[in-house]
């Protein structure tokens, strides 16, 4: 049945409505592909395959009638940081290693709502806390790419690393992630697949398990913008359970794929140009560039003075947050617990076993930025920060339609590369988290492989709610970029 | 510079996360070089700029007061790491 690993998103949907092949099969070819191949990967927390087969069994049901959603039968992968009714959920936490949500994220529901068959929930750091899916308490994930001649395991990217891993080894059709520094686009960029972070309010966040909530966002994960475009326009839309979401109608994302970028105004932002980053990587930037230029698009250098203060400004904002969201985790209501003789003695017993380094790590530093005589020189300066760097691009939009860059500054590196000073680690979030700052729009397309065969990703940026005219330009990449290849492991190769 | 331990003991207090006597020196070192790194922002000129609280792209909704949720305490309670009957239980709080 390889055949059904060639299948993308929109031409399985296509093969569905004309009744070419059931959604049964659909799915059980991708539930034999995890089958094979996660024991391996580990790009799945929990696998859901009765429910699958029987959604699949339902799809048909409906699409022998003629009828059906967008997503009728498409097999999905959903990270374990959206909330599933019945179905534990996560957060690649110990603490929540047994928590069974009794509702349904509103994201997920939509998908649902839609006819998706759901496959499992997907490894992530934990609490989305990470860059390279190594801080999950269900085990790293490893990318299916390789470097040439090299059999290391090479990290995802993070925190969306199962979904980025699931997707790119053909182990589902596409997945939701998450965004809030950049952890749909860099490990979409790692895994050389499409992601797209919409604008902070298009996508629900009521069950999504909170990292930091003025950043956190959802966002679908795929092989290609196309079937990124129709996994958007079913998660998005207005929610009153959100008092973030906002109430603005949903386009047709999919319509926008083919618009083209002629007259486009495309921003080049001189400050990307990074100390140290590798001449491959500018070397592929010039090369998007000259796509959208040969495209139709006007070039334009523009700036974006405080971008060297994204990265800083995240990190106080976000772990402010985190710390203030987490204390809900104390071993009372829900989680696991660890007793003590006092209840502070239970709190501090529950939550030093719960959670792992980093996610300890980043809540005492946003505990030590909002505590008392340190947050008006920490937290409060963030925020007035975080107003510059949203002017920036304020600014850049009075002059530039969408802006191009790198998606991230370097290609994935090995589990065994991970740097031991945690600022190095941040820093593959330098390209992703200012357009999160300024709660703008930002998606990342596979652009080409670097000289060892691991895959590079171009961002582009785009104005609040203008989604549509980042699908149009990174389509005008994608199709320039012709990016076919294909992982070492994958469901389609014959081991 | 590295956060003292009285600092960083102080802070996992108020974080109520239990710590052992050998993660304090560690922890301090890493939080130092992070908190040192962070410090970069005091070079950025914020006289006169308003804090952002979040993205102010939604408008602050009012609703009829209703009750729109609830009667559910079977599924609130449904992943109590303990309980008695329809409640939580903790240590003994009150002598």
């Amino acid at each position: 049945m390889s055949g059904m690993h060639d299948f993308t998103l929109a031409s399985a949907r296509d093969a569905l409505k004309a009744r070419k092949i059931s959604a049964v099969e659909l799915t059980n070819a991708h539930l034999d592909a995890i089958e094979r191949l996660d024991g391996r990967l580990n790009s799945f927390i929990t696998r859901t395959p009765d429910q699958a087969r029987a959604a699949a069994k339902a799809a048909d049901e409906v699409l022998a009638k003629g009828e059906g959603g967008a997503l009728t039968g498409i097999p999905l992968g959903i990270k374990d940081l959206f909330c599933t009714n019945g179905v534990r959920t996560t957060a690649a936490s110990k603490i929540l290693g047994n928590f069974v949500p009794p509702y349904e994220s509103t994201v997920t529901s939509n998908l649902l709502r839609d006819g998706a068959v759901f496959l499992g929930k997907l490894n992530l750091d934990e609490f989305a806390m990470g860059s390279a899916n190594l801080t999950s308490a269900f085990g790293p994930v490893e990318n299916p790419w390789k470097r040439n001649g090299s059999d290391a395991k090479l990290v995802p990217g993070g925190s969306s690393g199962g979904s980025a891993a699931a997707v790119a080894a053909g182990l589902v059709l596409g997945a939701t992630g998450t965004d809030t520094g950049g952890s749909i686009r860099q490990p979409a960029a790692f895994t050389g697949i499409a992601g797209i972070k919409p604008t902070y309010g298009r996508c629900s966040r009521f069950g999504t398990i909170a990292f930091a909530s003025s950043l956190d966002q959802a966002g679908p994960m795929a092989r290609n913008l196309q079937d990124c475009a129709i996994l958007l326009e079913s998660m998005a839309g207005f929610d009153e359970r959100d008092s973030t979401s906002v109430d603005t109608p949903v386009p047709n994302y999919e319509a926008a794929l083919t618009r083209g970028v002629k007259g486009l105004r495309v921003g080049i932002p001189k400050e990307y140009h990074a100390p140290g980053m590798p001449a491959e990587i500018e070397a592929l930037w010039q090369q998007g560039i000259n796509w959208l230029k040969a495209a139709g698009a006007e070039i334009v250098d523009i700036s974006l003075p405080h971008t060297k203060y994204g990265l800083p400004t995240y990190y106080i904002a976000a772990l402010a947050e985190a710390s203030s969201n987490l204390a809900r985790y104390d071993g009372v209501r829900f989680g696991e617990r660890v007793n003590g003789s006092s209840l502070d003695a239970l709190y501090e017993a529950t939550r030093a076993a719960g959670f792992g380094e980093e996610v300890k790590r980043r809540i005492l530093i946003g505990t030590h930025v909002l505590s008392s005589g340190y947050y008006d020189a920490y937290y409060l300066r963030a925020q007035k920060v975080r107003t510059l760097i949203q002017r920036d691009f304020l600014n850049a939009y009075e002059n530039v339609d969408v802006i191009l860059t790198p998606t991230a500054p370097s290609g994935a590196f090995a589990q065994d590369e991970k740097p031991t000073d945690p600022v190095q680690m941040y820093l593959n979030d330098v390209f992703t988290v200012p357009a999160s700052m300024a709660g703008v729009p930002a998606l990342s397309v596979p652009a080409g492989l670097d000289a060892r065969g691991v895959p590079l990703g171009l961002q582009l940026i785009g104005k609040f709610f203008d989604e549509e005219t980042l699908i149009a330009a990174g389509h005008v990449i994608e199709q320039a970029a012709s990016f076919t290849h294909r992982p070492a492991i994958h469901a389609g190769v014959s081991a | 510079m590295s956060l003292d331990a009285k600092t960083v003991t102080r802070i996992a207090r108020l974080a109520r996360i239990g710590l052992e006597p050998g993660e304090v020196d560690a922890l301090g070192k890493e939080m130092g070089s992070i908190i040192d790194w962070v410090e970069q922002l005091n070079e950025v000129d914020v006289t006169d700029v308003p804090p952002m609280i979040g993205t102010g792209l939604a408008k602050p909704r009012l609703r009829e007061d209703r009750v729109t949720d609830g009667n559910r305490r079977d599924d609130v309670l449904s992943n109590a790491p303990d309980r008695e009957g329809p409640f939580y239980t903790v240590p003994k709080v009150v002598e």
